[in-house]
């Protein structure tokens, strides 16, 4: 078995998993919801498995090298890291609603990677040769991953808002597997919480390879910089919890808007603009 | 400040101690930030012929080729740091008192103040209920201080009292990362020299253009690169030495630099970072050789230097390669491309190839053949200089954020109080952080006690 059929059978489980879902959200079975769980972990686990074997790969082609050096190792790591965020929040809150939400992230990284980028195992460029690298990456990634959940939290709390129009009553349909409106504020602070640190620790992982590597702890390099907005957006998000009139509605705007800055800081960064970040294009 | 509200002073203390100030000036720098990402900063000509006039005046006016350097990105960076200071002298004390002198007694006014409050009936009097919350709250939360006062008892319990202190920590971490960064700009420089292979240099110039002696000297003693079978780039490495006075530092001799493997000599340090072909050092190889027979000659040859061959004629060597095939298909080896006079006659340029084309090179030289043996060719390695005595201040810095956000994140000061009396217990709480999760859980707690 190769590396590439274990992706291919870790997206179709992402796929399952996002459909059972979604019908529970329809059905309103606790054990359809608890199916969804257990066919995320499922693909958790093959895709675990899918990266060592790349890794083994790499090896065996005589590279040698953590999978975490290009566009579509980076993106099939943040569906990982996704998930595992996804996973600790899921067996920690119980709240299964989420994974319809968040699933899809995963799922649509897989399928990005999968059918539309290089999977080559390259050899590392002499810029990428050092042990900074991984911790770089997997700070970030998981960094990233956190702010995918809360900004998948932070829609369901925006539909639940906008649904509910200001009115207390608990909403039917759809709605009623949705976790209570304050537990969706809470788990999208919650995410949060998890991000920043492992965003910092990433920026600061990445400032010391810079200096390592370069000389120059910073340079307002444009990842560099999208980074620190990044940061900025959401220690502005943490800010607000502590003050009236910012929990909640404006919480989740600003957690959806970090995320799409996030997003933009990952990919929007190497595909439109310059600079040192560019996985070995 | 504690005088009149209304004053001007205090207007301004007030406006510098807000936290709305701060999510302002947070969403503002993010988004000024993004204007550098997209202006190319130290702009090339290139760059600059593909803007308007208008907007060239428009962007260097409001300082957008160099932005984050710009007075009023400073400005911004600045406020910032100035209402963090205020924002934690403002609130600061307060917390101290928190943390250290907590308030033990649950009064009325007191339980205004907190929105977490629940009152439960429980049979039993006040000393019998007493007793249960304070096991109550022991197993299920902390340790509880019992207080009594005005004929009722009062209990107090807390986890993680130190965490309040985590966000200045954070605070004061950004502080001591700016102090660090101006350390590095006052009394370090960045700069970038370019040694050729045998060559060395004792002085460096700075990306501000000034001129800085190293007080000692560096050789490259060689460069290679290697590539992999793709083609993409495997190693590039210079040879290093240090000199003292001229005489090489034992343990800084031959030391092997490529890029994530710097090499540091007396707080300065070399990173390599480009290459290039030195033109200067080029030598190049050739033959002369009568067609009659005869030894071959063996002649050095620098770029556009004139040889003077057998029998008169001279010969240019106008440029050359180590490898002709990108230029003459179905050829390889070195070639070089020639001006040769004969003696009396007129130049003639013509190409020459290695020994291995002897017909291709009878074709000219008159009553010589001449050869191309190859050539040495000398590289010379671009490195980056840099000294930054700020560095470890900033690396501090990084440290105490991380470990302030551990403290301000994953641990909540949160703080239960019981006021309990015949029949009835008041049970109040309340979290330095997430009020949402706490009430959870202090709901749950209530649950548990019904």
């Amino acid at each position: 078995m190769s590396s590439s059929m274990l992706f291919n059978i870790t997206m179709v489980t992402y796929m399952v998993s996002t459909c059972i879902f979604f019908a529970f959200l329809a059905s309103k079975a606790k054990a359809v919801g608890l199916a969804g769980t257990y066919a995320a972990l499922f693909g958790f686990v093959a895709q675990t498995a899918a990266i060592a074997l790349r890794w083994k790969e790499s090896y065996d082609q005589g590279h040698g090298h953590a999978p975490l050096s290009n566009l579509y190792e980076s993106v099939v790591f943040f569906s990982w890291t996704i998930i595992l965020i996804f996973l600790i929040i899921d067996f920690r809150y119980k709240y299964r609603a989420v994974g319809a939400f968040v699933v899809p992230f995963a799922l649509f990284g897989m399928a990005w990677a999968q059918l539309s980028l290089d999977n080559n195992i390259e050899p590392l460029v002499p810029a990428l040769q050092s042990n900074w690298l991984m911790y770089h990456v997997i700070t970030c990634f998981l960094g990233y991953a956190a702010f995918a959940v809360a900004c998948g939290i932070s829609i369901m709390y925006l539909i639940r808002d906008k649904m509910e129009g200001g009115n207390s009553a608990p909403a039917g349909g759809l709605l009623s597997m949705f976790p209570a409106i304050k537990v969706l504020d809470d788990l999208n602070y919650k995410a949060i919480m998890i991000g920043f640190p492992l965003l910092t620790l990433g920026i600061v992982t990445g400032a010391a390879w810079a200096n390592y590597a370069w000389g120059t702890y910073w340079s307002w390099d444009p990842k560099e910089t999208w980074s620190l907005i990044v940061w900025f957006v959401y220690a502005a998000f943490l800010h607000a919890r502590i003050t009236r009139g910012w929990v909640g509605r404006r919480a989740a705007i600003l957690s959806v808007i970090g995320f799409a800055a996030t997003i933009f800081c990952y990919l929007g960064v190497n595909l439109f603009l310059s600079g040192l970040h560019s996985y070995g294009k | 400040m504690t005088t009149n509200k209304n004053s001007f002073a205090y207007k301004v203390w007030d406006f510098f101690c807000s936290l709305k100030l701060s999510i302002f000036l947070l969403i503002g720098l993010a988004l000024t930030s993004i204007i550098g990402t997209v202006v190319m900063q130290g702009p090339s000509r290139e760059y600059l012929a593909t803007l308007s006039e208008t907007k060239i005046r428009i962007y260097s006016a409001l300082g957008f080729f160099d932005m984050y350097h710009s007075w009023w990105f400073i400005l911004l960076l600045y406020l910032l740091t100035l209402n963090l200071i205020c924002c934690s002298i403002k609130r600061l004390p307060r917390v101290w008192k928190t943390v250290f002198e907590p308030v033990l007694v649950l009064d009325e006014r007191f339980e205004k103040s907190l929105s977490t409050v629940k009152e439960l009936k429980i049979s039993g009097s006040k000393a019998q209920l007493k007793d249960k919350m304070a096991e109550f709250l022991k197993s299920e939360f902390a340790n509880p201080v019992i207080t009594e006062k005005d004929g009722e008892y009062h209990l107090f319990a807390e986890k993680a009292r130190l965490s309040r202190l985590g966000v200045y920590v954070v605070h004061f971490s950004i502080i001591i990362v700016f102090i660090g960064a101006l350390v590095g700009s006052f009394f370090g420089y960045k700069g970038y020299v370019n040694i050729p292979e045998g060559g060395s240099i004792g002085e460096v110039q700075t990306r501000s253009g000034k001129i800085v002696n190293l007080g000692y000297s560096v050789r490259c003693e060689k460069f290679s690169v290697s590539f992999y079978d793709t083609g993409a780039p495997k190693e590039f490495k210079s040879i290093l030495t240090v000199l003292e006075n001229g005489k090489p530092v034992p343990g800084y001799v031959n030391v092997p630099t490529i890029v994530n493997e710097p090499l540091t000599y007396k707080g300065i340090t070399f990173y390599q970072s480009s290459y290039g072909q030195s033109d200067e050092g080029v030598v190049y190889h050739i033959s002369v050789r009568d067609r009659k027979g005869g030894a071959p000659l063996k002649l050095t040859a620098r770029q556009g230097e004139r040889l003077t061959l057998p029998g008169g004629a001279f010969l240019s060597i106008m440029e050359a390669t180590a490898d002709v095939r990108p230029f003459m298909k179905d050829f390889d080896g070195p070639g070089a491309q020639v001006e040769f006079t004969p003696a009396g006659g007129k130049p003639q340029p013509f190409v020459i190839l290695s020994e291995k084309y002897e017909a291709f090179n009878a074709q000219h030289g008159g009553d010589l053949i001449i050869t191309m043996d190859g050539l040495d060719q000398k590289f010379y390695t671009g490195l980056q200089v840099a000294k930054d005595p700020g560095v470890w201040v900033v690396w501090f810095g990084c440290f105490l954020m991380v470990v302030g956000i551990i403290m301000a994140f994953f641990m909540s000061h949160k703080r239960i109080w019981a006021r309990v009396s015949d029949g009835a217990v008041t049970l109040a709480g309340s979290a330095s952080k997430n009020p949402t999760g706490f009430e959870l859980a202090f709901d749950e707690l209530v649950q548990k006690l019904k």
